[in-house]
């Protein structure tokens, strides 16, 4: 073994890098942006059809079973994809370690709270309101 | 010697560079993510009230549907487009394509006007469905 290389032969094998995670934030970046293109462009059309409905067929439509779970897509992917940009921008601009830190769990707890309030809207509405 | 250190280019700083294209669409993509992160709040305060009942949902749409609330919808419709488009860009630069200064910054501008067009013709549609 090379005498300054530091890194051991385990290490080196499984190429996961300082952070531990290899490329596993860059391929949950991606996967999310790719799902996100599909049920976004269903989110986008369902707002178009229904903007302006009243209440009842607005309901009534979040109850179809296929809407139901396509909404809860659009917002899992979605919220992963928007949770791991956020990480990205205050890794790259904030460099005080305290407020990294605490803004990076500011970060995971929006995410998740958006998420739960979201996801236990259509799941109620998509178990008949 | 002394010369070539004297008129070494030096990094410039953000502030003094000339914008071009694809560094404007590149922060605008940023921008733009970030918009989309607090604009959930709008889609989780929507799908809150509709699964909260009928008058707290009318009471709610009647915000979004005011002329301010129309606005920041038709910026979050551009912002969630145009977001969109730019990850595109990042599809075809994950491919290695696409790298070279005449592509890239044919793509910038691609971004810009599609992302105007298509906010526009997705608010027409939302207009058409409501007659």
């Amino acid at each position: 073994m090379d005498s300054k290389n530091m890194r051991t032969p385990l290490s080196k094998v499984r190429g996961l890098g300082s952070a531990k995670e290899g490329t596993d934030h860059f391929w949950r970046q991606r996967l999310t942006a790719l799902a996100n293109v599909p049920l976004l462009i269903f989110f986008v059309g369902f707002i178009v059809v229904y903007n302006g409905e009243p209440y009842a067929v607005v309901a009534g439509a979040l109850s179809n079973p296929l809407v139901a779970v396509l909404m809860g897509l659009v917002l899992i992917s979605g919220i992963i994809h928007m949770k791991l940009g956020m990480q990205t921008i205050i890794e790259d601009y904030i460099h005080a370690e305290g407020m990294k830190v605490s803004l990076l769990i500011l970060n995971s707890f929006f995410s998740i709270a958006v998420g739960a309030v979201s996801l236990f809207a259509v799941l109620k509405l998509g178990f008949g309101g | 010697m002394t010369n070539v250190t004297q008129n070494r280019p030096l990094s410039p700083h953000l502030s003094i560079y000339k914008p071009i294209p694809t560094m404007v669409m590149s922060i605008v993509h940023r921008i733009t993510g970030v918009a989309l992160y607090a604009g959930t709040l709008l889609v989780a305060w929507w799908l809150f009230a509709a699964a909260s009942g009928e008058a707290y949902f009318e009471w709610v749409n009647g915000i979004f549907g005011s002329l301010l609330g129309r606005l920041v919808l038709f910026g979050y419709t551009w912002a969630l487009v145009h977001h969109m488009l730019g990850g595109f860009r990042h599809f075809i630069w994950d491919t290695g394509h696409g790298f070279d200064p005449q592509t890239s910054t044919r793509m910038a501008w691609a971004t810009l006007a599609g992302s105007i067009i298509l906010t526009i013709l997705i608010w027409i549609a939302g207009y058409a469905t409501r007659f």
